[in-house]
């Protein structure tokens, strides 16, 4: 019981730390940075920036017409692991235990076949996406070593988690106990690289839609 | 040749010009690798190191490094001279800040305008294409990157104006509308200024060119002296404020238009005193008036969008909205307007050399989608992008023709019904 203990007492309060306050600092430093101001003559007729904003933000959540064939299918995978990640981490029972412990609000869970559907199909899609960063000359050509260790803190997470209940090998409490350290490993790192592209997309977004919305440029 | 190259001069200059916005930019960048496909010069190369992200990163690298916690362990990778070196290809003659890349990143990444930032640092250590280099300098002390200085504008205008019987006022004393020119047109394309002439007098528009200011391209904007593109804001400003112009009109340039439109209140500091104006926004809404009557033009004819003026000028319904009841058989490319591929000679490229085979390559993309309309004609609205796609139509041997919309218009003024 020894590491689970310790994986849902201190080493939980540290991840949550690290977590917050990383996040804070990231988003706090980056709006401290002076901001340019356009002083260009808006387009007549532009709406407001913070229409242009939300419209950006939603409307880049489907792909553009220019999307090229190549990439369709990574782009398709990604929406996948996406949202299987997004399933499995607001659906399953007892994560929405452990977030009403914490936050205080509870939501209905979805059945566990469900769930480890989504499971698989995400630790399915992530390896693809592994594959793909490896073999595809573009990605591999720019990916950086962060692109690897965020993957691997995301996918470390799915994988513990659908070994812990799945009853094989090792003591649940052991598998569980593991699960729970790697997720807080990646709370300790989500601020610090691309993870952080969780926030950042309303903010990139945002910025680029109101940039084309006072030229009028809507595309 | 080996230049002597200043890797901190790069560094300080990159560091000069972060903000909260390029910033986010530079932290955002998922390396999914989407915006491969939309850059035409990956697309016709596929060429990796051709992909848009991997243009952001000597910049991307010197912010990092220079950001917490990064810069608390000095741990990142610096910006070297190697590096460098292999990116000045990437950075002036791979891109010409077309901005399609943003339209498929995820994360909205303004790709172009990191590449202006980059090109300034670029400069800043001594790199940069030779002759885009020396067109910024030739437009500072001659008046414009092709060597049209105040006098040669003065001989040129006279010649056309008597040649072609249309009067073309220079140096009127005051003018609600001053028109500029690009070098281009003038040195090769001189018919263009002669239809600007026609169309503006034909509306009975009150206007002049100025030898105060009159070259409407910036090529110390393109080619990252950030110097020189202030000088040649500010000979525009000068020449509009001495003859009281309200609003400056850009010729056929797609650059000229997103320099000054979008760009040119933020070099100089302060908003602009006029309204600046496409020439085919400026005929556009004349034609709404009724000012412009037009004889109908049956020619099978496709329309090339430059990207400063559609894309990312948003003036790309200007075109359309003259073509419209004008070019009876008028036909759309696919893709067309915001989504248009690139000529491949913007953002100084056609001025780089050494990049001719590489802009060849490119117009493949266009000769394809312009017989796939089935057109004769291709018109465009920008001198820059018609002496590319001239060179490479020759390269190619191409058949079909390329134009330019403001002439046509000009060859179409229907004279019996004159406004008044
Ligand atoms: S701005 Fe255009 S040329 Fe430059 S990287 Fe993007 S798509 Fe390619
Ligand atoms: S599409 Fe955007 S996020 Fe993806 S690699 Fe290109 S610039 Fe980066």
């Amino acid at each position: 019981m020894e590491l689970l203990d310790f994986a849902r007492g201190p080493a939980l309060q540290f991840a949550l730390a690290v977590f917050v306050l990383g996040f804070l600092w990231r988003i706090v430093s980056l709006f401290l940075m002076p901001r340019t101001k356009d002083r260009s003559a808006a387009r007549p007729g532009t709406r407001p920036a913070l229409f242009a904003a939300t419209r950006e933000i939603i409307r880049r959540t489907a792909p553009d017409k220019a999307f090229g064939k190549h990439s369709l299918f990574a782009l398709v995978n990604g929406y996948v692991f996406h949202v299987g990640l997004f399933i499995v981490i607001i659906g399953f029972a007892p994560h929405i235990v452990f977030f009403r412990d914490l936050l205080g609000v509870a939501w209905p869970s979805l059945p566990n076949n469900v769930i480890y559907a989504a499971g698989v199909i995400t630790i399915a899609s992530m390896m693809v996406a592994l594959v793909r960063r490896f073999l595809n000359p573009v990605q591999r050509l720019i990916s950086t070593l962060d692109d690897y260790f965020s993957w691997l803190v995301t996918f470390l997470p799915v994988l513990t988690g659908l070994l812990a209940n799945s009853h094989l090998w090792v003591r649940y409490e052991t598998l569980l106990a593991i699960h729970i350290l790697s997720v807080e490993l990646f709370l300790i790192w989500l601020p610090f690289g691309k993870l952080m592209h969780l926030a950042l997309v309303f903010v990139t977004r945002s910025q680029i839609g109101t940039h084309l919305a006072h030229r009028g440029a809507q595309i | 040749m080996t230049r002597e190259i200043n890797v901190q001069a790069a560094a300080n200059r990159f560091l000069a010009q972060i903000s909260g916005n390029l910033g986010a930019y530079m932290e955002a960048c998922l390396h999914c690798g989407h915006c491969a496909d939309a850059c035409h010069f990956y697309a016709v190369t596929d060429d990796p190191r051709y992909t848009p992200a991997y243009k952001l990163f000597p910049m991307a690298r010197t912010y990092k490094r220079s950001k917490p916690p990064l810069s608390w362990f000095g741990g990142a990778p610096k910006v070297t001279e190697k590096d460098l070196q292999e990116w000045e290809e990437l950075l002036f003659d791979s891109c010409t800040m077309c901005g399609r890349c943003t339209m498929v990143c995820p994360m909205g990444i303004d790709i172009a305008s990191i590449v202006a930032a980059s090109r300034q640092a670029f400069v800043a250590a001594g790199l940069g294409p030779p002759d885009l280099l020396q067109a910024a300098e030739n437009a500072r002390d001659k008046g414009s990157p092709l060597g049209v200085s105040a006098d040669v504008l003065a001989d040129r205008v006279e010649w056309l104006a008597d040649d072609n019987e249309v009067d073309i006022p220079l140096d009127k004393e005051k003018a609600d509308v001053l028109l500029t020119v690009s070098s281009i047109e003038l040195m090769k394309y001189p018919d263009s200024l002669v239809a600007m002439a026609k169309l503006l007098n034909h509306a009975g528009i009150d206007w002049t060119l100025s030898s105060k200011g009159y070259e409407a391209t910036n090529f110390g904007f393109l080619s990252g002296r950030s110097d020189i593109a202030k000088i040649m804001i500010q000979r525009i400003v000068d020449a509009a404020e001495s003859v009281g112009a309200k609003t400056v009109v850009i010729p056929e340039c797609g650059h000229a238009y997103g320099v000054l439109r979008w760009a040119g209140a933020n070099i100089l500091g302060k908003p602009l005193p006029f309204e600046v104006v496409h020439i085919t926004e400026f005929l556009a809404d004349l034609k709404r008036r009724g000012k412009l009557k037009l004889k109908p033009m049956g020619d099978a004819v496709t329309y090339h969008d430059p990207c400063q003026i559609s894309r990312r000028g948003g003036a790309t319904q200007a075109a359309r909205d003259l073509l419209d009841g004008f070019a009876t058989d008028f036909r759309e490319m696919t893709p067309t307007g915001n989504h248009n591929w690139c000529c491949g000679g913007g953002g100084g490229v056609q001025a780089m050399s050494r990049a001719a085979g590489l802009r060849h390559k490119v117009f493949k993309l266009k000769m394809d989608q312009v017989e796939q309309t089935g057109a004769d004609t291709m018109l465009s609205a920008c001198a820059n992008c018609r002496l590319t796609m001239d060179e490479s139509k020759e390269h190619w041997h191409w058949d079909k023709d390329l134009g330019s919309l403001v002439e046509v218009l000009a060859e179409h003024i229907d004279e019996s019904n004159a406004a008044a």
